[in-house]
């Protein structure tokens, strides 16, 4: 039975998640779909691309090419619903039977229990779905006797997909990233700040469909060329989900030390925050050749009661700087789901480093947890940040991640 | 920018003896040391003759010829070999220890603390750290000096109270920052080629005749089978000569003009220790500034220093409070720490931008 899986064709099937619903417009969802996996597929050798019945085949057309890679760097990107890596066989039962028995070996051994799914969507083939699987497993039983048949809670299921252009035989269906490709809903610029947050908020605005950049406000020399170091790491990490990011480092000291200089403490955190806030805004006022502005939205990874600056009053009087919508995915999350996230998107480790970031270097021990926007606005109209925060866009460094 | 390096209790700046002496034996001597041929031997000879020179530095003299050396990855693998591997139940359930220890000490003991008792004590009370042992003590691991502040422990009389007391209490010293500055006596003693002008990746485990440790690596049976792997010929021949350079003869005046230039700009010193010394290749102090601003500000002016001990980077110092230093003066703790390259021109200029920066935040 030793006959080499070399011989038979493997080929990943990516099927679409919610865009395989969308009407008129799917193709611009496809189009965008098929560049992002162009894009993951970066240096992983040659693939031909296809496109039928809502599933985008992807084959190998290079003896170079890393398939178990490829799967890894699929399930990331945002569009799929699941993935499948499978032989290919010809239409003809008893083909698919001798060539894919030995294709199964090395999964099939190890098993107890299996079932056997099948779906038709060629009408043409002369089997009904029934009958494809009562064959299909008598076949299964015949080749590996030790097996038993188990409906309910199988070890492994043995899917066979009946489709246009070939039957496809597959083992394992893994959940893709789910959500809509990055790149159709348009773009956001991130407040990315070094913590556990902003990267999962990132990665769930990502999910539907938001091309995202970002802002990092750094303060040399309250905060250690490391604490950019780790920025840049998550850039690096956050990439693939992202497609690509553009890091925009803006040096925030001076309006720091001005706010330290001229707002009672307590309500220092809060109007650094709404600083950063306009400097934002003035980064998202830029426009595209179209005469669009380039982001259409600001996001961040605030939670609400999470801190101080994080209550109703404080995010209220944050809101209000703002002059585009503000998305706040994580707003109703525990500390414990957004972890969650960021253990599975391998941001949590990176996130833990300890270097101090702009947020906790002016932390002052009792910060306003019920701000008054009147009184917010009357503390701002005493100092002249505006200048300060012109200056740090002025003299800001970029990042490309691609 | 020319660099004015303040941080070699964290790692030394290589001594051109050193680098020198390295480029000689990776090129010439690169063979296998355990090897047959002449290669080999030449090898072996080059380790043989450096282990000479590096127990000759080590004071009290008599250890010379009293004592074996081997080599290590570092000083955190000889206190771990030295601690762990030393240690035999024998129905004894007591560590003695100080409190403050380096991390590659404290961390290797706590690996114990669920089968021994562990007394960690203060340094005021070290004189009395004798008195601390009793027959149920398995060992005492002591710093002879404290690499946050500089403080000096008496090793070898602390060493000869107990011995003369138990002489079955294995007495481990971790001289990784004391070693050519303070006389260091123990059974066992760590010290560092990194911190004294040799290359980071070697260390080195003194241990006097008749004591046994088990190894902790298992291999080819190297160095009398207690530490596993071939020698790296040229990071010890550079050890060697990095110990042969003398000590910087104006580190006292480096240390009294730190001193006064700090008192006189109204800094608290914290390695000023009344009734006991500290060395003067480290001087720590607290500057009323949130030591990391402090340091980044220092170093965007080409100065490089620690904020308390540069291996816990961000965490407070359990070293600096258990030397009775409040909270809010350990949060704006700066370690200086000197080496044979300084200058005191170098440190006139640190007190000027130390004083600038001083003026932007206080």
């Amino acid at each position: 039975m030793e006959i080499s899986n070399t011989s038979i064709n493997e080929i990943i099937m990516a099927k679409y998640g919610e865009i395989a619903l969308k009407g008129q417009n799917k193709r611009t969802f496809e189009d965008i779909l098929v560049r992002n996996v162009k894009k993951a597929f970066t240096g992983l050798g040659k693939f031909k691309y296809e496109r039928m019945q809502s599933t985008l085949y992807i084959t190998p057309e290079s003896q170079e090419t890393d398939l178990e890679q490829a799967i890894v760097c699929l399930s990331r990107v945002f569009g799929l619903g699941a993935i499948q890596k499978c032989a290919v066989l010809p239409k003809d039962f008893d083909r698919i039977v001798e060539q894919g028995m030995p294709y199964l070996e090395s999964t099939l051994k190890h098993a107890k229990t299996f079932k056997v799914e099948a779906k038709r969507s060629d009408k043409t083939f002369p089997m009904n779905t029934p009958v494809i699987q009562r064959e299909l497993g008598g076949a299964v039983l015949e080749a590996y006797p030790h097996l038993q048949v188990d409906v309910h809670n199988p070890d492994v299921v043995v899917l066979l997909e009946i489709r246009d252009k070939g039957a496809y035989l597959n083992l394992q269906r893994l959940p893709g990233a789910g959500g809509i490709p990055v790149g159709s809903s348009g773009a956001g610029l991130l407040l990315l700040s070094g913590g556990h947050d902003s990267p999962v908020a990132a990665y769930m605005i990502a999910k539907r469909g938001v091309r995202i950049d970002a802002v990092h406000f750094h303060s040399p020399p309250y905060t250690s060329e490391r604490a950019l170091m780790k920025v840049e790491s998550l850039c690096r990490q956050l990439k693939d989900y992202l497609v690509n990011i553009r890091l925009h480092i803006v040096e925030f000291a001076e309006v720091q030390e001005a706010i330290r200089n001229n707002c009672p403490e307590e309500y220092s955190t809060l109007i650094l925050r709404r600083c950063m806030v306009k400097a934002a805004n003035i980064l998202c006022s830029k426009k595209l050749e179209t005469g669009n502005n380039i982001y259409k939205a600001l996001i961040t990874g605030e939670s609400l009661g999470q801190v101080a600056s994080q209550t109703l009053s404080a995010i209220g009087c944050t809101d209000n700087a703002a002059e585009l919508p503000v998305l706040r995915p994580l707003i109703g999350m525990d500390k414990t789901e957004i972890v969650s996230i960021a253990r599975k998107i391998g941001t949590f480790d990176i996130s833990s480093e300890p270097y101090e970031d702009c947020c906790t270097v002016f932390t002052p021990k009792h910060p306003k947890t019920n701000p008054k926007l009147q009184d917010v606005e009357l503390i701002e109209s005493r100092f002249d940040y505006e200048g300060l925060i012109l200056k740090s866009i002025e003299n800001m460094k970029i990042s490309d991640f691609a | 920018m020319s660099i004015i390096y303040f941080d070699n209790a964290a790692s030394a700046k290589p001594c051109e003896e050193a680098i020198t002496v390295f480029n000689t034996v990776i090129r010439e001597n690169f063979a296998n040391p355990a090897s047959l041929h002449k290669g080999g031997i030449e090898a072996e000879k080059i380790i043989t003759q450096a282990k000479a020179t590096i127990l000759s530095r080590i004071l009290p003299l008599s250890i010379r010829n009293n004592a074996d050396l081997i080599f290590t990855s570092g000083a955190t693998e000889s206190n771990n070999l030295a601690i762990i591997k030393s240690v035999k139940p024998r129905g004894k359930t007591k560590i003695v220890t100080t409190a403050i220890e380096h991390p590659g000490v404290d961390n290797a003991i706590e690996q114990l603390s669920p089968q021994y008792e562990i007394v960690r004590v203060p340094p005021e009370d070290l004189n009395h750290l004798p008195d601390m042992v009793d027959e149920n003590t398995a060992l005492v691991s002591m710093t002879a000096v404290c690499s946050e502040t500089g403080f000096v422990v008496n090793t070898p009389k602390i060493y000869a109270e107990i011995k003369a007391r138990f002489v079955d209490c294995i007495v481990h010293v971790d001289a990784a920052q004391g070693f050519l500055k303070v006389p260091s006596d123990g059974d066992l003693i760590s010290i560092s080629a990194h911190k004294i002008g040799g290359f980071p990746g070697l260390g080195g485990l003194v241990v006097k005749k008749g004591v046994r440790i088990e190894p902790m690596l298992f291999g080819g049976g190297q160095q009398k089978g207690i530490r596993a792997g071939t020698e790296p010929t040229a990071l010890i021949a550079a050890f060697a000569a990095a110990t042969a350079v003398e000590r910087n003869p104006d580190v006292g005046v480096l240390a009294s003009e730190l001193d006064y230039g700090l008192v006189t700009l109204g800094m608290k010193i914290n390695s000023d220790f009344r009734g006991n010394i500290s060395v003067p290749e480290i001087t720590n102090f607290s500057c009323g500034v949130k030591s990391e601003v402090m340091l980044h500000f220092l170093a965007e002016h080409g100065i490089y220093v620690s904020s308390g001990s540069a291996c816990s980077r961000g965490k407070k110092s359990r070293v600096l409070a258990a030397h009775g230093i409040p909270d809010k003066d350990i949060d704006t703790a700066i370690r200086v720490s000197f080496a044979a390259h300084n200058r005191v021109y170098e440190v006139d200029t640190f007190l000027n931008i130390l004083e600038k920066g001083l003026k932007r935040w206080k």
